[in-house]
């Protein structure tokens, strides 16, 4: 899978441009690389985009990020990922950082400061909708109630990295236990929140 | 030695990046008070701003986390730190061919994950809650209309469902109104 520098370029290019509608989640993304990659390159299926963001999203990292990545990889192997990868993180690096540069030449400014007042308010309360949102599809039965409730309190003791890891083991061994004891465990609430039907309610990923 | 910190906590938090962004605050949040980097306040303020622009904000407060401890370079360390294990992982499964989302240890793993992520998000809501009073017995007049900002702010999301970003831009004008 040698790609030409001329193709490593359509691929940068490519997601250079589709990269600053990811506002607001990764899934925004979507239609638009189905419309280059499928339609107008010709490069993938639809079935093949529809499987790369489903993988997409098992991975850790951004959903938009992981997609390009993957579809990259596709397209022209460890270089036409890294094209890929480039191309939609460029974009969202020069806007995030001159919004950051902005702030820091204007915080001092007494409208601004006021604005940011009520700003952080808001964002506690975008927390709070992204938490209600995954809970929607994370919590299913009791047990997946019982590792959330416990996980609050612990963050305020243990590292959050250390317990990501608890929560993944509890997972596997959770489900080890109920099959021992004969539960058959509903992975999913229904078939619409099948992650490949409606990945917009998987993982929150889409917040 | 600061760059190295900040790829370091990056890049590590790169491997356990489940769940979209805000399940990350807490490790930010951990590097951030370990290594002294800036105030809480000012925090806050960085995932404000990594909320309003496109792009995934796990890699927004990233950047702009190393901006302001380190200047461009430090942007340019911990978006590179941030990116790397996406681009080992992509790679990894795509070679293997490995259909992760069928995978039993993978669907058993995020039976665990997913509410671990609602606790990381839970927590995350409530340290900021904490750190801009939100929490708190005093009644004056910030008090109560930060109040009122949130119960709205959370309204218009929920319910009419806006987009975060004008929630976010509406919510500032309404501070330019009220606080200056």
């Amino acid at each position: 899978m040698k790609a030409d520098t001329r193709l490593l370029f359509q691929i940068f290019w490519t997601f250079f441009r589709i990269s600053p509608v990811t506002f607001g989640g990764g899934f925004a993304m979507v239609p638009l690389i189905i419309k280059e990659i499928v339609d107008k390159k010709k490069w993938l299926t639809t079935e093949e985009i529809t499987d790369v963001i489903a993988l997409s999203q098992t991975v850790p990292g951004a959903v938009a990020v992981n997609s390009a990545t993957f579809i990259g990889h596709r397209i022209g192997g460890i270089r036409g990922a890294l094209a890929a990868m480039f191309g939609v993180s460029l974009p969202t690096f020069l806007i995030v950082l001159a919004f950051g540069i902005s702030y820091f030449h204007i915080h001092d400014n007494p409208k601004l400061e006021a604005a940011f007042i009520s700003i952080r308010v808001t964002i506690v309360a975008i927390i709070v909708y992204a938490a209600i949102k995954i809970a929607k599809t994370a919590i299913t039965d009791k047990t997946t109630f019982f590792i959330m409730a416990a996980g609050v309190p612990l963050l305020f003791f243990i590292h959050p990295i250390l317990v990501i890891f608890l929560g993944a083991i509890t997972g596997i061994i959770a489900i080890y236990i109920k099959k021992k004891l004969g539960y058959d465990t509903e992975m999913k609430k229904n078939k619409e929140d099948d992650p490949t039907n409606n990945p917009d309610y998987y993982m929150g990923a889409g917040i | 030695m600061v760059l190295w910190n900040l790829f370091q906590t990056f890049f590590i938090m790169g491997f356990v990046s489940f769940g979209g962004g805000y399940a990350m605050i807490p490790i930010i949040e951990a590097a951030v008070t370990k290594y002294g980097w800036m105030s809480t306040e000012q925090f806050t303020d960085m995932i404000a701003i990594a909320g309003m622009s496109p792009g995934p904000i796990a890699a927004n407060s990233a950047i702009l986390i190393g901006y302001t401890t380190a200047g461009l370079s430090g942007a340019i360390v911990s978006a590179v730190a941030i990116l790397l294990p996406s681009l080992f992982l992509v790679i990894t499964a795509a070679s293997f061919f490995i259909k992760l989302h069928h995978n039993p240890v993978v669907e058993r793993m995020f039976y665990g994950l997913k509410p671990i992520v609602t606790s990381l998000i839970i927590f995350a809501a409530l340290k900021f809650a904490l750190a801009n009073n939100l929490i708190t017995f005093q009644v004056s007049f910030r008090y109560i209309s930060t109040v009122i900002i949130f119960g709205l702010s959370l309204f218009a999301l929920l319910k009419l469902q806006w987009n975060p970003v004008y929630v976010i831009i509406l919510s500032g004008l309404v501070g330019i109104t009220l606080y200056s």
